[in-house]
């Protein structure tokens, strides 16, 4: 059964590093969006520092949901999809590996860009390390999460606003405690670990509520 | 394909027709009779007599927390139960409990205004009404996206269940937030401590908008009942074409 | 009945509650007309379900 998870783990992963397949545009749209904020908010540095680990998770959040919608709809599209109905292994599990390799595309690449990104936006050192950290533990959360509005939206084509606006909602609360820690690190009235726990807690639920919910809604598209 | 039409549906439609207008007479009473009794009893010592929202304020809250519950069970008698009306009614909620929810957050809004001096203050309750108001308009952003009733009900009912999982964790995320951003000044954002003249007309007013959903909620089935029957008499219409 | 200085705040709510509710029920009675509509006009082109159709058969 661990066959069927890798094959489709790997080809997920090629997919999304060659051309066109989304690994990288992740990033550069985080840029883009890091870049924009302070056209608009003016370089006030103390107000950037203040803002930015909310910047870094809105701008993670949005390039996360982005990419997500074709996830699933691209394999709907070639016939894959049916295959992967077919295959030994539960589609609940091949949902999940699908929803790794879309992290290791495109969430990883998102948590070793904020650092960098947080220089532009004045971070200390000390901000940095936690941002990082925070996104580390909660973009899997932010994946899980859009696997089930990628699944829903499947046959759809229109889908992508349809999925960030089915799953915005639910990834308030990793928004909210991931920018907790990271400002609870800078010191002050917030802890740092509470929150932190509480986002790797919420990127476990969604680890599981994700594939079974998203397994279901594919399922759904057959009957 | 068969096109198969619901059997149920018959026995409803007969118990809708005549419900419905029972519901709405009750409603027009039960809210009048709570309006009174609301105007009637005293002032607020500290929030004047701003207070008179509050009976339409909490029990939109309530009611919009209510109906999705009902669109909950709803979505587990569609996946779980497979009952042929499972989904007619969750379709049928969802616009009315977006109402109410919208009703609460207008009128928190408003009663916020004379209050604390803003439209809008991100207290734990007021934003978690917001956060379950756009899950309201993403159930309604899905019912409208798939064509095939079945379908689309399925995958409504699969949204419905996650977000009602995520409503505790919302709930409690959000609360927790607010703690954090309390301003130094502290209102009773509570409201005002509810004694029995206050608490009274807030029930019987809950009881009426209650009894308002109910009759909207038996006509918007019976409405939907009806659409999916044209739809199916349309695709009859161009089977028997071909 | 006073309503004291924030009257307009207090009547504006009202208003807002009633006007959401009136859309509802606005909602619910256009939306029975129409679907009695669309099916009267396909009974009228001779379109009717199976169940009808086998009853006036049996007649």
């Amino acid at each position: 059964m661990i066959a069927p998870l890798r094959a489709v783990f790997l080809r997920d992963l090629r997919i999304a590093f060659r051309v066109g397949g989304g690994a990288g545009i992740g990033v550069v749209f985080f840029l883009a969006l890091v870049t924009v904020i302070p056209f608009a908010v003016g370089p006030d540095l103390p107000l950037l520092a203040r803002i930015g680990p909310a910047v870094l998770w809105i701008g993670a959040l949005l390039a996360s949901l982005l990419g997500l919608d074709r996830i699933f709809s691209a394999d709907h599209e070639d016939g894959s999809l049916d295959v992967m109905l077919l295959a030994p292994a539960p589609l609940e599990l091949i949902a999940a590996a699908k929803g790794a390799a879309h992290w290791v595309a495109t969430g990883l690449p998102l948590v070793i860009a904020a650092p960098l990104l947080g220089l532009l936006l004045g971070l200390e050192p000390a901000l940095l390390g936690a941002i990082t950290l925070t996104l580390l533990l909660g973009t899997p959360a932010l994946t899980f999460l859009g696997l089930v509005g990628a699944a829903l939206a499947v046959a759809l084509p229109r889908g992508g606003l349809l999925v960030a606006v089915l799953i915005l909602p639910l990834t308030i609360p990793v928004l909210i405690f991931g920018v907790a820690a990271t400002v609870g690190a800078a010191g002050g009235p917030v802890p740092f670990d509470m929150p932190l726990r509480l986002v790797g807690a919420l990127s476990l639920v969604t680890f599981v509520i994700g594939p079974v919910a998203a397994a279901a809604a594919i399922r759904n598209i057959r009957d | 394909m068969a096109f198969y039409e619901l059997a149920n549906p018959h026995r409803f439609m007969t118990l809708a027709r005549w419900l419905v207008p029972v519901c709405a007479a009750a409603a027009v009473a039960l809210l009048a009779i709570g309006l009174v009794l609301g105007f009637r009893a005293p002032a607020d010592y500290q929030q004047g007599e701003t207070v008179r929202i509050m009976y339409i304020h909490v029990p939109a809250a309530w009611l919009g927390l209510g109906i999705y519950t009902l669109m909950a069970i709803a979505a587990l008698g569609t996946l779980v139960w497979r009952h042929p009306l499972a989904d007619v009614a969750a379709k049928a909620a969802a616009p009315i409990g977006a109402g109410f929810t919208l009703i609460c957050l207008l009128t928190g809004a408003l009663w916020g205004r004379p209050m604390w001096g803003a439209y809008w203050v991100w207290d734990a309750r007021l934003t978690s009404m917001l956060v379950l108001f756009l899950l309201y308009l993403g159930i309604l952003a899905l019912w409208r996206a798939i064509e095939e009733p079945g379908q689309a009900g399925r995958a409504v009912a699969i949204l419905t269940l996650v977000g009602l999982i995520n409503v505790p964790i919302v709930k409690f995320s959000v609360d927790w937030w607010n703690t954090l951003h309390q301003p130094a000044s502290v209102f009773r954002i509570d409201g005002p401590t509810i004694h029995p003249a206050i608490l009274t007309p807030l029930l019987v007013m809950a009881l009426g908008f209650a009894a308002l959903f109910l009759a909207l909620h038996l006509a918007a089935m019976r409405n939907e009942i009806l659409r999916r029957r044209v739809r199916t008499l349309r695709l009859l219409a161009a089977a028997e074409a071909c | 009945m006073e309503l004291g200085q924030h009257a307009g705040f207090i009547v504006a709510a009202y208003v807002a509650a009633l006007v959401v509710l009136v859309l509802l029920a606005l909602w619910v009675i256009v939306d029975h007309r129409l679907q009695r509509q669309a099916i009267a006009k396909l009974e009228a082109q001779g379109i009717t379900r199976r169940s009808a159709r086998a009853t006036e058969d049996a007649r």
